[in-house]
């Protein structure tokens, strides 16, 4: 199967600060009660963004000078909880198209791997100079480069890390591993046919 | 003399069909387990790409996260829910999948029926779209959560593509306290090590604690390993395990049950193995322990003080005041006495037979403080029938309980069961994330379900060992 090649991923940026940022937080369980993943990015971070009575919060999404932006940044340890693919799903839906935070959560970080979207790891002095610019001026362009592993903006330059096995995978387009997978079925039936219990 | 080898390497090892271009491993996943939320799409991908389920007998499903725990006759009250269950149910029949549906008995959280029906062996490997699925690394199992898109990936071929992680071994060496649970140690290491303190591990959980703890036990603490970041947690095999497995449905009979066990003794990790980390916690450390904040690392003995912005080290200063903030506890003040609304015993942290038979123990007597609603929820149809036949559903009602059909109820809030408004929950659970419980503004404090029902009874948070009378075992 032939995907896209995600050597680089360019765009608007938008903060949403703090550490140990969850699922839940991103995609609230009540939105999963669907079928597919359609829609779903109307109901990103909805219970911070929306007040009891429906009306907007202060949230960085809700601000006007934000709207467009396709690159997240944020702290530490972003997309712990739950391995709901609804949150990237979410994420990406709503625009989404790279994340930059000082750590990420693993199944969150494979799961948005696995949907092309590469997840920067950064220093949090270097996430906090691009959400400073990003401030000064909401329409300056970041860009990851996966390959390099470092990010651009207004005339700067930092280093990032994304582990080699998404980077791989980004760069050559095998980042939806289903293609390869399906490729060695004389492999699978192999190996099975040596553990008594996958017979049963 | 060649190095030993641990139970992840022997596990990865054995299910290892090959390394694909991008460095990973092509792993086969022995047994794949689903449920109605993160399946369908999977599904639907399957059927778009044209594919077929290539091992249908390796899959099982069940229904549990938003099934209703009062009325159970379909169609339910919510459209959505209905039409999930509908789903899995049309695509399990389409597949061969062989489905736990609630008309079989065996219906309940997935981390409570794999285990029960001994689909849940030693020596395998487990996905499952649930990160919860590290709860069936109590049996020597690599068992782990995995996303939609895998699911598919299972479906489609039984492997995913991952790479392997390290190995933390944690000892807990010495006797737990009395009034010290599984619950109270998982959360104790969680506070240790911190909510990403696993991240790129599995956790090997041994010592002395662990070989005495039961199948149950091993479940609660292996549940909540993802809480801590590890994606996998698993406990060695023994005499246990294979006492657990024993005679059950899916487990392997007659001479096939000799055989099996001295291969599942195998896969133990050998003495002279490499850990990437070692990491040793002494069992008379651990206190009761609850949470006080947003996440299941924001947890204090229950004799502690809620933590201060200016208590805690200067990196986490921002998020204990968010977590003060957001739950609307007094810094500086003893956790104990903070007034409660719910009381939740289950899920597939706490929601198994033991964890009903010692609340229960301790709740005869006692009635629910007035304005605190209780309920209890077994994790499964078969954990509810063993309860009932000990006659735990009544002990549980006269003491002022609602007790209900198996489901995730109020871990997650995808079915009625839900917080309203600001209410703060004692929950025998494994998140307190903010609005986890349902209600965007609802308040969760994490402990053992003897916790749980001290709370319930007093209405507020307190001492069971205090509240129940649990002496200290003399030592002789």
């Amino acid at each position: 199967m032939a995907l896209e090649k995600i050597t680089e991923v360019s765009g608007r940026g938008v903060s949403v600060p703090g550490d140990a940022i969850d699922t839940d937080r991103i995609i609230p369980a009540r939105f999963m009660k669907c079928v597919t993943f359609d829609g779903l990015g109307e109901y990103l971070f909805y219970d911070v963004r929306k007040n009891e009575d429906g009306t907007d919060t202060e949230h960085p999404l809700n601000d006007p000078r934000y709207s467009g932006a396709t690159i997240l940044l944020s702290g530490d340890n972003f997309g712990c909880g739950s391995s709901r693919e609804h949150a990237p799903q979410a994420l990406y839906r709503y625009g989404f198209r790279g994340i930059i935070a000082e750590s990420f959560a693993e199944i969150f970080f494979g799961n948005c791997t696995t949907l092309g979207i590469p997840c920067f790891s950064a220093s949090k002095e270097a996430i906090a100079r691009i959400v400073s610019a990003v401030e000064k001026d909401p329409a300056v362009e970041i860009t990851m480069d996966v390959s390099a592993q470092e990010i651009r903006f207004a005339g700067e330059t930092v280093k990032a890390f994304i582990r080699d096995t998404a980077l791989s995978g980004l760069v050559n387009g095998q980042w939806d591993a289903i293609g390869e997978l399906l490729e060695a079925k004389k492999e699978v039936e192999v190996v099975s046919s040596r553990l008594p219990y996958f017979a049963a | 003399m060649s190095m030993g080898k641990s139970l992840f390497e022997k596990v990865w090892d054995a299910h290892a069909v090959r390394e694909l271009s991008n460095g990973q491993t092509q792993l086969l996943i022995g047994t794949h387990l689903i449920h109605e939320v993160t399946s369908p799409q999977a599904f639907g991908m399957l059927r778009d790409l044209g594919l077929k389920v290539a091992y249908p007998h390796r899959t099982f499903a069940t229904v549990d996260h938003i099934v209703p725990t009062d009325q159970r006759v379909q169609p339910f009250a919510d459209p959505l829910a209905d039409a999930m269950i509908r789903e899995l149910d049309k695509n399990c029949k389409e597949f061969g999948i062989t489905y736990f549906d609630i008309a079989s008995g065996d219906q309940g959280i997935v981390h409570v029926v794999g285990p029960e029906q001994g689909i849940t062996q030693p020596g395998t490997t487990i996905a499952c779209g649930d990160s919860h699925t590290s709860t069936h690394g109590a049996f020597g199992a690599i068992a782990f959560g995995i996303g939609t898109t895998q699911i598919r990936d299972v479906l489609a071929t039984q492997t995913i593509a991952l790479s392997p992680l390290k190995v933390r071994r944690i000892n807990v060496n010495g006797h737990l306290r009395p009034g010290v649970y599984a619950k109270d140690v998982i959360l104790h290491i969680i506070r240790q090590w911190g909510v990403n303190g696993g991240t790129g591990f599995a956790y090997e959980y041994g010592g002395d604690v662990f070989d005495r703890f039961s199948m149950e036990e091993r479940m609660t603490v292996c549940n909540m390993s993802i809480e801590g970041g590890a994606r996998a947690g698993y406990v060695n095999p023994d005499e246990t395990t294979f006492a657990y497995l024993k005679g059950r449905r899916y487990s392997p009979q007659g001479a096939e049950w000799d055989e099996a066990v001295e291969r599942w003794k195998g896969f133990a990790s050998d003495p002279d193995c490499r850990y990437d980390d070692v990491v040793n916690i002494k069992a008379e450390d651990i206190a009761p322990t609850v949470t006080w904040g947003i996440n299941p690392g924001q947890a204090i003995s229950i004799e502690q003080k809620i933590p201060t912005p200016e208590s805690v080290p200067a990196e986490e200063k921002d998020v204990t005041e968010e977590a003060l903030a957001y739950m609307q506890l007094p810094g500086g003040e003893p956790i104990a006495g903070t007034p409660i609304d719910v009381a939740f015993i289950g899920s597939c942290t706490n929601g198994r037979l033991s964890d009903f038979v010692e609340a229960a123990e301790y709740l005869k007597g006692h009635r629910v403080a007035t304005g605190v609603k209780a309920i209890a929820v077994p994790g499964s149809q078969r954990v509810d029938v063993l309860c009932k036949e000990r006659g735990l559903d009544k002990i549980f009602e006269e003491a002022g309980f609602e007790w209900r059909e198996a489901g995730c109820s109020m871990c997650l809030a995808m079915n009625p069961d839900k917080l309203v408004g600001q209410q703060l929950c004692a929950s025998s659970s494994n998140r307190n994330f903010k609005g986890r419980q349902g209600s965007p503004t609802g308040r969760t404090i994490l402990m053992s379900p003897v916790m749980v029902a001290a709370a319930a009874v007093t209405g507020k948070i307190s001492d069971a060992r205090k509240i129940f009378g649990v002496q200290e075992l003399v030592e002789v």
